[in-house]
């Protein structure tokens, strides 16, 4: 399983990316919607890709319309890391084609039982 | 069971340090009535007794135990999911089937507390089986509390309450935000009828139930009542009817006329023969 995690800030990529890389999943990372546009493009495909809301470049919503655009990442599941605050615009990456979310502060467990519930496998 | 202050600050002190949600003083009666089923499952006699062996530390992953009842069991949709699994790819299915001549379903949860087990269950209904939207269905949801009840009534759950378990496009389709809360949206919320029922008093008049949810209930009553208590859910079941019960309860010892069926982890029980 492949995963991309998209956030501005280096120590949320740096949690998310143990907690993903400690069930099994290879990790790419990428500090903004751009940079990820430009992963995505240079690799093979993702399954998953964890995207914060606020991130200068190109915010969480433009990159999910962005990915949701190209059939070819159909099979991404995608899940908004977002703050209570931002959660009335994330209902709008949630119609535009984000799969989940999960909220600030989280722990291991949410993030794991939010893949659950994505079809995604959560064992090591 | 009451909590003394004590033992309540330092479940406080646990559940911040392993889970960052702060549970404000005033909250004591949330932690007694999560600890009871822990308590019972545990085989311990009192929260004090829960306490010592936290402090202790004489039990591993009991602490984890204490975090989880407290954070995601009864505030989150979808509790325990194989209960909602059992009803989706089995139970459902097999009553329509059952009942396609009449058309007609009667679902009744015997606690709905704050409400997240009978929306959970509305919303499969309307999500997965959209047959049945001719269908006439009886939807009954109780409880002893009018607090709960008025809860209930007004469908409406902090973002910390929707946050775990709830796939967020269910959330989505089904609730609209309101401030900083989510409230379930009318036609849901109008599928079920709330009505205030005491269990431990004769039922009132009800249509034959064709699924009864009732998990997490008879722990709180004596043999005696759990044996009055399933005498009367046996004349208000349909012969093919469903009972669910909570994963730590049983029939067994109690009521012989119940047998538990092989759907894994779901609690699920039916009349015999």
């Amino acid at each position: 399983m492949r995963a991309l995690v998209v956030d501005d800030s280096k120590a949320i990529r740096r949690i998310l990316s143990q907690m993903l890389s400690s069930i099994g999943f290879e990790v790419s990372e990428a500090a903004h919607g751009k940079e990820a546009v430009e992963v995505l493009a240079a690799s093979d495909p993702f399954d998953l890709g964890l995207i914060d809301w606020n991130m200068p470049e190109m915010n969480g919503f433009e990159l999910v319309c962005e990915i949701r655009k190209n059939s070819k990442y159909d099979n991404m599941r995608l899940m908004m890391v977002t703050t209570e605050t931002e959660m009335s615009q994330v209902v709008k990456a949630l119609e535009a084609g984000a799969n989940e979310y999960v909220m600030k502060p989280f722990t291991k467990e949410m993030i794991y039982e939010k893949l659950s519930l994505m079809g995604l496998p959560v064992s090591p | 069971m009451a909590i003394s202050t004590g033992d309540f600050d330092f479940i406080r002190k646990l559940v911040l340090e392993r889970s960052a949600i702060v549970l404000e003083p005033g909250k004591e009666y949330l932690v007694e009535s999560r600890m009871l089923p822990l308590l019972h499952k545990e085989g311990l006699e009192s929260i004090e007794i829960l306490v010592g062996k936290l402090r202790g530390g004489t039990k591993n992953g009991l602490a984890d135990l204490v975090v989880d009842a407290l954070t995601t069991n009864e505030t989150s949709f979808f509790r325990d999911i194989k209960p909602f699994e059992a009803l989706k790819g089995h139970i459902i299915p097999d009553i329509i089937e059952k009942n396609k001549t009449t058309r007609e379903l009667t679902i009744w949860c015997g606690a709905s507390s704050s409400g997240q087990e009978p929306f959970t269950i509305a919303m499969i209904l309307r999500n997965d089986f959209p047959q049945l939207l001719n269908w006439k269905i009886n939807f009954i949801s109780s409880d002893i509390s009018r607090e709960m009840l008025q809860r209930c009534r007004a469908g409406k759950y902090s973002q910390l309450e929707v946050n775990r378990g709830l796939p967020a496009m269910l959330l989505v389709k089904f609730f609209e935000r309101v401030g900083t809360d989510w409230k379930v949206k009318d036609d849901l919320l109008k599928m079920i009828q709330f009505r205030e029922i005491n269990l431990a008093e004769p039922f009132p008049v009800l249509p034959k139930v064709d699924v009864l949810f009732l998990r997490n209930v008879l722990i709180y009553f004596d043999v005696e009542m759990k044996r009055s208590v399933l005498g009367k859910i046996k004349r208000v079941l349909k012969p093919e009817g469903y009972l669910f019960l909570g994963a730590a309860e049983t029939t067994m010892n109690i009521d012989a006329s119940f047998e538990r069926l092989p759907l894994p982890q779901s609690g699920c029980y039916q009349l015999k023969g």
